[in-house]
């Protein structure tokens, strides 16, 4: 006993708590229980006709009001994504006493499948009685009217109005946009703390997606009493919808109009920006397609054909789609063999139209050879001996660093989720993925942007900036600034930079006048970039996509569409202070210098004709 | 151990706590069974009987709680909180998600809820505290409180992270009004209502705009009519239409059409009060009245300080949840995640609340022994 008594003095009545509390808890609790049973004498007898009344066969309705999405516009103001009014026939099952001969009914005025309508009422009147649901979406105006006018005769049935996603460019700037469609089940569960239930409707890519937790709004709610046809005697409680923000961007649709006209029927995409900034001005992705589609409710097989389709239409090519970069990773290499010192810009190198490593021979696009070149001559006519030469120099290694110094080989930033992060080889990654040593003709090909070397349009689009705005490394972005309902700027467009090219000044002035020469030389490869007035400079590229055999080569024998080459163009105007820089990938065009350099033409034209006014 | 408990004198002395528990418990099944006709059970037993069997459970642990002597409980309070704390940081780690959070412990066919352990264990770990602190004038200071407010935070902090919002807010106020119990001077009392009314703005300030939004629709669900505000004018319909007498048991419409959310869980008051009516209600609420009073009987009884701080506990521990269910059941109070004592479906719960009561009688049956 003793190890437990404790306050072992006789006095523990003055240890609290003290007598005074307890009787203070005591009134407390009485008081609470009180209050309880007031509330409950209230509720129950007062109160209890009402209740009764609302509660036989409950005549408690909610009904959703749901919220507009926020619009977007471009630069100008242009609306590029807004809301129609779209109309739903609602119907509340347990209020048809035969939902057979209300459908039968409705039939006489809304196109509606007859048998499916009647099973799909006879579950719900099993499952959720008293819950509206939707018989059908999307009402024509005579069908809207018919239902209005017949109301009396179709208890349970009313019409609702609810804001539909509309593009009304059609397919133009599609993937910059993206759409909208119903939330995915596996989105679902992990928003679901958020407030997003089934069957609501999110942005799944582009903008719409990056910028859901701006466009997004409030759904408001009603609640109702209703009479047993369910008309509506009186509100309840309600509370307003709250719109979404709207989202202002970067693009300039006169720009993108000319960008996508240019670029025509050809697979490829095409971006435009500002390179000091990395604000994007126009995005193409070819084949596009109709995100209005979406918004209505694709069909299956619509759906499927989108998706199984070899043109891949959905896919942001600009984003998403890695290619070998070709020779406008000549761009890098002299960079990063000037910053090296394996070379100086006058260091001579003899093209005899081919070079050997080992005992592979590897060929110049000039098959007679250049003679003694040197760096700014090797850029301008793109000659592919000098390059070899110095990617031999270099190895794989260092010519990789300096290709991620220009941003390549890894995601922008620009959206995170919906990039590919392309490839810049290194032996170390070769180590790893084949198992297997670097090989120097390996490197003499990456040099020339061949081989395991890949990225995407908007990285190349952050390189050629890079060389423009004399080194920093741009994220690019596409929206100017998010403006609440209520006016405020939530977000406002900031440049932001992800680092800068590991290269000096005169370096990177040196390479962007031998650029200047590719297309203002007259044996330029990108001559067909010149703009009246304006000096621009660039790089072309035409990446191999299989090797060739020398008949081909010479063009003897059209190759099969898939396996034509791909055609780049990289560059940027005016030379001395850059307002534009354009990149263009062509899938399969064949030579760069043919088939992408006039689609940055025609941008650059339509671009510097507005500049003059 | 000198004395042993005797069951006449348990009947003798603490009959009224037994009667109100073993009403309450009945009363909570008939709700049960009739909550829960018409849907379909998805466990092995239905969902009235599983709550009997675990009563039974709970009798047996209010027995073994009440055979070992409640000074022996309250000397091993700390390693109980240090199970419960490891328990808590389980659950985080490797508990199933049931219903988009974590709560649960499974062993085997039974889950448990740690929650509900820590909160009997915390009327311990707060008793144990201030056992060994001297109160001077039968006053005591803000620094002889933060030992167990700073363990209370603590376990209230992993239980939010589960996300259990209404098992957290429960453990606060009843630690809390334990600790104020156990004698705090009106200064330290002042003190702690200054700094929390100087503080609330600022911490207000420094949330984002959607953080503020989901505390105001917390305390007025009426801003989301969707949600918790459809569930709560649906509830005040099922009451208020209950009447005088009650729409009859099994009879009622509210919760046999389903349009009650929860109803054998947060909102099983609701379902009783539409089948049983005022009068039912006035009831159930005397039953629980009568278990609270008997507390309060049993602290003023007792000689002994320490049992005094842990009946009040105990007090808390039952006042707390029927006020806060209850009164978010006919809208006076927000809604939150709790359930009513022996009424809601829950087996952790009926088990901790058995093991409370088995504490209440521990105390009575020894309080001349010291």
């Amino acid at each position: 006993m003793e190890t437990l008594a404790w306050n072992g003095d006789k006095d523990s009545r003055e240890f609290p708590p003290s007598r005074k509390a307890i009787r203070f808890a005591t009134f407390a609790i009485l008081a609470a229980f009180l209050v309880l049973v007031f509330r409950l004498w209230q509720l129950q007898i007062l109160e209890a006709e009402t209740f009764e009344r609302l509660s036989e066969k409950n005549r408690l309705r909610l009904r959703r009001v749901p919220f507009p999405r926020g619009i977007i516009l471009d630069r100008k103001g242009q609306i590029l994504a807004d809301n129609r009014a779209s109309f739903n026939l609602m119907v509340v099952p347990a209020e048809m006493e035969d939902p057979e001969g209300v459908v039968t009914q409705l039939t006489r005025g809304v196109t509606l499948d007859k048998e499916s309508a009647i099973s799909s009422l006879i579950r719900a009147r099993k499952a959720a009685p008293f819950k509206s649901m939707i018989l059908k979406e999307g009402l024509k105006w005579e069908e809207v009217a018919w239902v209005e006018t017949n109301r009396m005769n179709l208890p349970g049935v009313w019409v609702e109005v609810e804001p539909r996603r509309y593009y009304p460019f059609g397919n133009k700037a599609a993937h910059v946009l993206g759409y909208v469609a119903e939330i995915p089940d596996e989105v679902l569960r992990q928003w679901r703390n958020k407030g997003y239930r089934v069957g609501d409707k999110v942005g799944r890519t582009g903008v719409e997606r990056i910028f859901e937790p701006y466009l997004r709004g409030r759904e408001g709610g009603i609640q109702v009493e209703v009479d047993a046809k369910g008309r509506q005697l009186s509100v309840l409680q309600e509370v307003s919808f709250e719109p979404g923000s709207d989202v202002v961007l970067t693009l300039d649709m006169e720009l993108q109009h000319v960008a996508e006209e240019a670029l025509g029927d050809r697979a490829g995409a095409v971006v435009v920006g500002d390179p000091w900034t990395g604000a994007i001005w126009a995005m193409v992705s070819h084949p596009s397609f109709d995100p209005n589609l979406f918004s209505e409710g694709i069909s299956q097989e619509a759906w499927r054909s989108l998706v199984e389709s070899r043109d891949h239409p959905l896919t942001n090519r600009a984003l998403m789609a890695q290619y070998p970069p070709g020779s406008t990773y000549k761009i890098v290499t002299a960079v990063a063999a000037l910053e090296e010192g394996v070379v100086t810009k006058d260091t001579p190198v003899l093209c005899t139209g081919h070079y050997t490593v080992g005992n592979r021979e590897y060929r110049c696009m000039k098959k007679e050879g250049h003679g003694w070149i040197r760096l700014r001559d090797a850029i301008i006519q793109s000659c592919d001996v000098y390059f070899y030469h110095l990617g031999y120099l270099l190895g794989p290694d260092r010519l990789a660093r300096y290709a991620r110094g220009f941003g390549l080989g890894q995601i922008t930033g620009y959206d995170p989720e919906g990039e590919k992060p392309g490839l810049i080889p290194t032996s170390s990654w070769k180590k790893k993925r084949y198992g297997a040593p670097w090989h120097a003709g390996e490197t003499v090909v990456a040099a020339i942007g061949q081989g395991y070397d890949l990225v995407t349009p908007i990285q190349q689009f952050v390189m050629i900036s890079a060389v423009a705005n004399g080194g920093d490394v741009v994220v690019p972005q596409i929206v100017e600034r998010v403006m609440s309902p209520e006016g405020r700027v939530l977000v406002s467009f900031e440049p932001k930079f992800a680092g800068k090219v590991p290269a000096s000044s005169t370096t990177l002035k040196l390479v962007k006048e031998a650029l200047k020469g590719v297309v203002q030389d007259p044996r330029g490869t990108g001559q067909r970039a010149r703009v009246k007035g304006v000096e621009v400079a660039g790089k072309t590229g035409t990446a191999q996509v299989v090797k060739l055999t020398e008949r081909v080569r010479q063009r003897k024998v059209a190759l099969p569409y898939r396996f034509r080459d791909h055609a780049w163009f990289v560059c940027f105007a005016p030379v001395d202070v850059p307002k534009i820089a354009v990149v263009v990938v062509v899938e399969h065009g064949g030579l760069g210098g043919i088939e992408a350099a006039p689609v940055a033409q025609r941008i650059l034209q339509a671009f510097f004709e507005r500049e003059r006014g | 151990m000198a004395e042993k408990v005797r069951a006449e004198k348990l009947l003798g002395e603490c009959w009224p706590a037994l009667f109100a528990v073993t009403v309450l418990f009945i009363m909570g099944v008939l709700d049960l069974y009739s909550a829960s006709s018409g849907t379909e059970s998805s466990g092995w037993l239905p969902i009235y009987a599983r709550q009997a069997l675990f009563f039974l459970v709970g009798v047996g642990a209010g027995v073994v709680v009440l055979l070992l002597d409640y000074r022996r409980w309250v000397e091993h309070a700390w390693i109980l909180y240090g199970i419960c704390v490891i328990l808590l940081v389980a659950v985080l780690i490797v508990g199933k998600v049931t219903s988009g959070s974590q709560r649960w412990i499974h062993l085997g066919p039974v889950a448990f809820q740690p929650s509900e352990l820590t909160k009997w264990a915390m009327l311990l770990v707060v008793a144990k505290h201030f056992k060994s602190i001297p109160a001077i004038y039968g006053r005591r200071t803000l620094k002889d409180a933060l030992k167990p407010a700073l363990a209370t935070a603590l376990v209230s902090g992993l239980i939010v992270l589960q996300p259990d919002l209404g098992s957290a807010i429960l453990i606060l106020l009843i630690s809390g009004s334990t600790i104020i119990f156990a004698g705090l001077s009106l200064g330290s009392l002042l003190k702690v209502a200054l700094v929390t009314v100087a503080g609330l703005p600022l911490a207000w300030r420094a949330l984002a705009e959607y953080q503020k939004r989901r505390i105001i629709t917390f305390f007025d669900p009426q801003q989301d009519p969707l949600g918790a505000g459809y569930h709560v004018t649906q509830s005040k319909i099922a009451v208020g239409s209950g009447g005088l007498w009650g729409k009859g048991y099994m009879q009622g419409t509210q919760s046999q059409l389903h349009f009650l959310p929860e109803h054998h869980t947060d909102f099983a008051f609701s379902v009783w009060a539409e089948e049983w009516g005022f009068v039912g209600c006035v009831v159930l609420l005397g039953m629980f009245l009568l278990l609270l009073m008997f507390g309060l009987y049993v602290a003023s009884r007792a000689e002994d300080p320490i049992a005094r701080l842990l009946a009040l506990g105990i007090v808390a521990f039952f006042f707390w949840p029927v006020v806060i269910n209850v009164g978010m059941t006919l809208g006076l109070m927000p809604v939150v995640g709790i359930a009513l004592p022996f009424i809601s479906y829950g087996g952790s719960s009926l088990l901790v609340c058995m093991m409370a009561v088995g504490l209440l009688l521990n105390i009575h049956t020894r309080r001349f022994m010291f």
